[in-house]
């Protein structure tokens, strides 16, 4: 009876060695966890490759990348000088999608607002107390505005969604440059933190007079009112996916490790961003060439056939002007010394 | 016990390869050496826990030395670390928990000794309380911003400050609740084992349920009792999800007792994830920080203790 178990164990054991083919392994950012775990899953169904992804934060993934435990990562913000000098050799960044911090706020009968980034930067510096705000009011002339304080509410934990909020501002705002600048945790001076998309949004919804800023994802699940922003040519713009997308048509470097916030492109959302796969140029460390090419096919994926599916799950697909740069930069990808295709 | 099963196991015949630990003695051997095993294991695991967080902290204080300590501005970007706010918010917020709870886990310990009351209704009280005792602390936070948060709004508006509804006293009565029933429960073992004679004496001598309560039994609980408000002292220094969820994560000092503020747990909670570097060797610091804080706080409690059994 024993060996028969034995047996049937082994036998098992032997059938799913055989069966396992490639596997690839990444970890990093959870923004775009929901978008890379379809693509996975579609790719897993269509090519037999598995692709493991474990959403640990854009910074555990550099980490983990930087360690060689894993064969991508993921990030939010490009690699810091910092970063780069402990990776050694070169660090391609593959944006593989765009997203958008959106500004919402809780004001009873108004659904929708239109601000600008120095009036965002002064009602969280403390500067703008009220609701009504001439400033404020002047740029809604059909909104009747309350006599209520504004409650600034941001991300708590150290997030790619601050990033991306603090980066835009202090590009467009000279007082938040001076004052609190870019990272993924700030020196607030004012207001209460919420952790995660969640913690925000909760905060919002329970305070009246609160403002908040958010995932574009996050907001268009929960039916939250959303702001329209002055972008840098003078246009107020609603995030949605196609003025997310036309955020990134515009002159990109071929590094790709660009910020695109504050874009000069006249109809695009100025709180956008890439989100990156980060991967090693020389791929020599993963010692076999079917993993390199199998990682070099699913990038290829990614930035192709897999950016039908952005839209279904509220991310916006890149621009053909950056895919192509992709293609280039895909290309010079390589395996002890020879090409990968 | 153990010489009676080992006998009768032996009688059973089979050879196996355990036979040999049959014999009392070996077993015994066996036995003190698990147990010898075990505690050193403890000890090591603690020792280990304090030397990775020195060994990881060290880059801070390298850089940094300890002025940490006093200075009140944490501000990552420009690798400012100031960690004083964390630090007094930390021991703010859990000592007045624990003042609050005071009266409050004295009474259900009471009451669960009163014989007035049917058995039926005590035992109820000692089971609600050893399952509140087992509720994640998730749970906790959730019920505070979502049941108690609005309410302390209405508390803020009346008094002039800004309706955030987390903060500062909304954590403490979060904690407050969260650590009664740990308190009240190790306080009513602890009073369950003043002899009855005592109590049955100073009823006897004509005193009423509060004399007897308060001049007889609790003087000789004290220290037990003292034990389990220690107990949920340290409960309450560390507790990280609730308060992340109800203090309001403004890394400053608190202007006042109904405003935001952070402590070190919750501080760790938010920037770890993303934290690199001096900035996560900075919160590293801090869990030493408050490794150290607890460590004092049950040193005086055991002091204080042992004390009072002397006496």
């Amino acid at each position: 009876m024993r060996k028969i178990l034995l047996a049937t164990l082994l036998l098992g054991l032997i059938s799913t060695l055989k069966a396992k083919g490639v596997e690839l392994t990444g970890a990093g950012a959870t923004f775009p966890y929901p978008l890379y775990s379809k693509m996975f899953d579609v790719y897993y169904q269509t090519t037999g490759v598995k692709v493991n992804y474990q959403a640990i934060g854009s910074g555990g993934g550099i980490q983990q990348l930087i360690a060689k435990t894993v064969d991508f990562a993921g990030s939010d913000a490009p690699m810091t000088p910092e970063e780069e000098s402990k990776a050694g050799t070169e660090v391609l960044h593959i944006p593989t999608c765009l997203g958008a911090v959106v500004i919402t706020f809780n004001l009873k009968g108004i659904k929708e607002l239109k601000l600008t980034p120095d009036i965002i930067a002064d009602i969280y510096l403390g500067h703008i107390k009220y609701w009504d705000d001439p400033r404020i009011q002047k740029l809604n002339p059909d909104v009747k505005l309350p006599k209520l304080p504004v409650t600034p509410i941001y991300r708590s934990d150290g997030s790619g969604t601050t990033f991306v909020f603090s980066d835009y501002l202090t590009k467009s705002d000279i007082k938040w440059a001076e004052k609190l600048g870019r990272g993924k945790s700030l020196n607030w001076p004012k207001g209460v933190g919420g952790k995660g998309n969640a913690g925000v949004a909760a905060l919002v919804e329970q305070i009246e007079g609160a403002v908040g800023y958010i995932e574009l994802a996050y907001a268009k699940q929960n039916n939250m009112p959303v702001a329209l922003i002055k972008n840098k040519k003078g246009n107020f713009i609603r995030p949605d996916i196609e003025s997310i997308s036309k955020a990134a048509d515009v002159k990109i470097p071929e590094h790709l490790r660009v910020s695109i916030t504050d874009t000069d492109n006249p109809e695009g959302y100025p709180i956008s961003s890439f989100t990156w796969i980060l991967i090693y140029k020389d791929l020599s460390y993963l010692k076999d060439m079917r993993k390199a090419q199998e990682l070099y096919k699913l990038l290829y994926w990614m930035t192709h056939e897999g950016q039908h599916y952005t839209k279904e799950l509220d991310y916006a697909p890149l621009p053909q002007s950056v895919v192509k740069i992709i293609e280039k930069n895909l290309k010079t990808l390589t395996f002890e010394g020879k090409k990968l295709q | 016990m153990i010489n009676k099963r080992s006998k009768n196991k032996s009688e059973g015949g089979s050879i196996s390869p355990f036979a040999i630990f049959r014999s009392t003695k070996s077993q015994d051997i066996v036995f003190v050496q698990i147990l010898k095993i075990s505690a050193l294991l403890v000890s090591i695991v603690i020792v280990a826990f304090l030397a990775t967080l020195l060994l990881s902290s060290w880059p801070f204080v390298k850089t940094f030395g300890l002025k940490a300590l006093v200075l009140r501005v944490w501000d990552p970007i420009n690798d400012n670390y100031g960690a004083l706010p964390f630090i007094v918010t930390t021991v703010l917020v859990s000592v007045l928990a624990l003042i609050l709870s005071v009266p409050f886990s004295l009474s259900v310990a009471f009451l669960t000794k009163e014989r007035y009351l049917p058995k039926r209704i005590k035992d109820l009280l000692t089971t609600s309380l050893n399952l509140i005792t087992a509720i994640p602390s998730v749970i906790y936070g959730f019920w505070g911003l979502f049941a108690l948060a609005p309410i302390m709004r209405i508390i803020q508006l009346k008094f002039g400050y800004p309706p955030y509804g987390v903060g500062i006293l909304t954590a403490v009565l979060v904690l407050t609740i969260m650590i009664i029933p740990l308190s009240a429960s190790i306080a009513s073992e602890v009073i369950k084992l003043v002899p009855e004679e005592l109590e049955e004496a100073s009823y006897a001598l004509g005193a009423n349920t509060y004399e007897t309560n308060l001049k007889v039994i609790l003087p000789i609980a004290r220290s037990g009792i003292l034990a389990g408000f220690l107990l949920s002292l340290g409960r309450a220094l560390g507790e990280t999800m609730a308060v992340t969820m109800v203090i309001g994560n403004f890394n400053n000092f608190p202007s006042n007792l109904l405003g935001p503020s952070n402590t070190i747990a919750s501080l760790i909670a938010n920037q770890f994830n993303e934290a690199s570097g001096i900035h996560q060797s900075g919160l590293i610091f801090l869990g030493l920080i408050l490794f150290l804080i607890t460590l004092i706080f049950n040193f005086t409690g055991n002091l204080l203790i042992l004390r009072r059994l002397q006496k």
